[in-house]
């Protein structure tokens, strides 16, 4: 592994390494000193060009863990807010000497383009509506942990899946790792050939809740209702929020996910979201040591 | 007096062709003149004509000019190109119109006639004034607000209607905006997995049914731009057997390239030399379209030449412009696509490529046949090398050839432009 752009780029075994990697690693995190030497002497940019406190922090907090330098490079105030090209500056960064660039963008594809100007691995910390995959592997952890195996697990991610980087990387990591994901969504937010990707696709949440074993809320833009994509907020409520009512639908062991930030009382409403069993919080936390296995698996190599 | 030995025209029987004071002369063998050109091996073919060309100038002159973009024309062997009305500022007077034909002239490597456009500004509000641009010396008959689509009804019924006075045609880029706002690649597989925004074939299709529908009920004459759907080749098909006045062009890149190449290129997905306006399709399009030419639903090939700088490439792909060059390639990739799959015979390119276009522009000395009394414009070409695409070796200003490694057939050999060759030998006279 080189860098981490898409989940698709994953074979099984390098996603359970990663996988399996987190687990020790978060063994680390339960330990009063949660700071390990690995990557010493080894620099590490964050390169945001889209607001996100909490996908920074976390590959930050994760970063320091490993003893890496870390560099917040973020587009507001400085050259790219004054028209520098993403080629510039990731010359720039290369010039630094940057061991890994975590980039954050809001075109789909950025990560793919600063690959070929970086001698660095990419990390991909989300681009525009194409993929996400830290957080496909740190929600695969959260449900590994919680229900012991993804093999045969049964995944329902509701929401808008058009827009989502978070429900592509799903798609396909969890494919990989022998999952059967359910795509819930209005036809206005599923691409118009979704039926390729390897899951079903239902437009009728209530039909799908009772077989799940985790559903997972999208976060709904607000943007999308102006661009008539559902009538208001209120309908797109009803027929795919995931209330008190839906979740009485669940079987016990269910789980039920978020990625953040979330619109409680829309896609999700507050005592779901705050229940036993959602993983929410514990996501948060397994996003630091799914990021240091990641970042440990591409800069922690001997040759570097 | 330049005599041709040995050429296939159109692919024939190796034939003699003497130029003398710009025409054709004589057709034979043996023939004896001042300058022998030796051309064995290859074929003779009119000069083609661009119905759609990006010069550029003015207003980008950074990315190409009158002078640099005719070079390049010459290069791929056109003795005329129409030089789209999108530049800054607008072609939309008869001023602009003059200035751009003026520097064609200057530059002298093919005839440039400027295509006027249809709206002030390409704003789609108000008609320009395309009397004005018609009567110049420019002598406008193609109007095209390309890059945009004209798309309120009304003003294009008026732009329809308003045309017939001077036998004018409308060039439509058909393109519905609400249904592609922020659109980067065509809507199918790849787009869904690549997170891109898509540009639906719908889009393109709902024009082309609608203006054929105004071009019928207006009785004027309709053209239609970089056709790229399936869906909208049925629509022209059905059109033409209605027996209504629409023609319609495709670009070289749409019949060789798919939206795959957003998917898998040698620098990896995303590369935004292959992001063009409308957007590569699918293969069932592709197929489509091959086949539109072959039988003349599609009239022409056009190459939709749209130079852009580097830095207006090399970035991520919703950046980027949109657009390819094409001039230099043309004729082999019309080989590669059309003629090595048994689809078009060296005539059939000649008609696809110089007849019909120089027909629709309504071009007087173009896209004759290479007959005895025709003005000599005629293009070499040799079919048999094949060598790999190298943009360094472009005479555009610009770089942004999507067929860098390919390998692609052919080669223009040389270009007469009404008997003086602007190119000899692969070179720029």
């Amino acid at each position: 592994m080189k860098h981490l752009i898409s989940a698709g780029d994953l074979s099984r075994d390098e996603a359970l390494l990663i996988l399996d990697t987190a687990e020790e690693l978060a063994r680390v995190s339960e330990r009063s000193i949660k700071k390990l030497p690995t990557l010493r002497g080894r620099t590490v940019v964050n390169l945001f060009f889209e607001d996100s406190t909490r996908t920074r922090i976390s590959f930050e907090a994760a970063a320091k863990r490993l003893s890496a330098d870390v560099i917040n490079f973020s587009a507001k105030g400085s050259s790219v807010s004054k028209g520098e090209s993403l080629k510039d500056t990731a010359l720039t960064l290369q010039a630094m000497g940057a061991d890994a660039v975590v980039i954050r963008h809001p075109a789909s594809g950025a990560p793919h383009r600063l690959a070929n100007w970086v001698r660095g691995s990419v990390l991909n910390a989300g681009d525009g509506t194409h993929e996400h995959p830290t957080q496909a592997l740190l929600d695969a952890f959260s449900m590994r942990q919680r229900l012991g195996r993804l093999e045969g697990l049964k995944v329902a991610i509701v929401g808008d899946i058009l827009h989502s980087r978070v429900a592509r990387s799903n798609v396909l990591l969890l494919a990989t790792l022998g999952a059967e994901v359910t795509l819930v969504a209005p036809p206005t937010l599923l691409p118009v050939s979704v039926e390729r990707w390897p899951c079903q696709v239902s437009y009728d949440l209530d039909a799908v809740l009772p077989k799940a074993d985790v559903v997972m809320m999208l976060r709904v833009q607000l943007e999308r209702m102006n661009a008539a994509y559902f009538p208001s907020a209120r309908e797109y409520s009803r027929r795919y929020g995931l209330d008190r009512d839906r979740f009485a639908k669940l079987h016990d062991d269910a789980i039920v996910m978020h990625p953040g930030p979330m619109n409680r009382g829309m896609e999700i409403s507050a005592e779901v979201a705050d229940s036993p069993r959602s993983t929410i919080v514990e996501q948060v936390g397994n996003g630091v040591t799914v990021r240091m296995a990641a970042l440990y698996l591409l800069i922690g190599g001997e040759n570097q | 007096m330049i005599v041709i030995r040995n050429a296939r025209i159109l692919g024939g029987e190796p034939r003699d062709i003497l130029i003398v004071n710009g025409l054709i002369s004589e057709i034979g063998a043996g023939l004896g003149g001042e300058t022998v050109i030796e051309a064995e091996g290859l074929i003779a073919l009119p000069g083609l004509v661009d119905l759609h060309t990006h010069l550029r100038e003015p207003g980008r002159e950074d990315a190409e000019t009158v002078e640099t973009g005719t070079r390049a024309a010459a290069r791929g062997g056109f003795t005329a190109v129409h030089a789209m009305a999108n530049t800054s500022p607008v072609a939309d007077t008869a001023g602009v119109v003059e200035q751009v034909w003026r520097r064609g002239q200057e530059a002298g490597h093919c005839d440039v006639h400027p295509v006027g456009a249809v709206t002030s500004g390409l704003e789609g509000k108000h008609l320009a004034e395309l009397g004005a641009m018609a009567d110049s010396q420019a002598r406008v008959r193609v109007f095209s607000d390309d890059g945009k689509c004209v798309s309120d009804a009304v003003l294009m019924r008026r732009a329809l209607e308003y045309v017939k006075a001077f036998d004018g045609v409308v060039a439509q880029h058909a393109q519905e905006p609400r249904l592609t706002e922020g659109a980067q690649l065509n809507e199918g597989e790849v787009s869904g997995r690549l997170g891109l925004t898509g540009w639906p074939a719908v889009a393109e299709e709902a024009i082309i049914a609608r203006d054929c529908l105004l071009a019928a009920h207006v009785g004027s004459r309709l053209h239609v731009c970089h056709v790229s759907t399936a869906g909208s080749v049925e629509i022209i098909r059905w059109a033409k057997s209605k027996g209504w006045n629409v023609t319609a062009e495709v670009t070289p890149h749409h019949l060789l390239l798919t939206d795959s190449c957003a998917e898998e290129s040698p620098v990896g997905p995303y590369n935004p030399i292959y992001k063009v306006n409308p957007p590569l399709r699918t293969q069932d399009d592709v197929n489509a379209l091959r086949e539109a030419l072959a039988d003349g639903t599609i009239d022409c090939v056009a190459t939709d030449h749209a130079p852009h700088p580097v830095e207006d490439k090399e970035t991520e792909w919703g950046a980027a412009a949109m657009g390819m060059i094409g001039l230099e390639t043309a004729l082999s990739v019309v080989q590669e696509a059309m003629v090595e799959t048994g689809l078009l015979d060296w005539a059939g390119v000649a008609d696809r490529m110089s007849t019909r276009p120089a027909r629709i522009g309504r071009l007087s000395g173009q896209g004759l046949a290479l007959e005895v009394g025709a003005p000599a414009n005629i293009t070499l070409y040799d079919p048999a090398v094949r060598t790999p695409v190298d943009p360094t070796a472009m005479v555009s200003r610009s770089r942004n050839t999507p067929y860098e490694g390919l390998t692609l057939p052919g080669r223009v050999v040389a270009t007469f432009l009404r008997g003086r060759p602007t190119v000899l030998d692969g070179k720029l006279v």
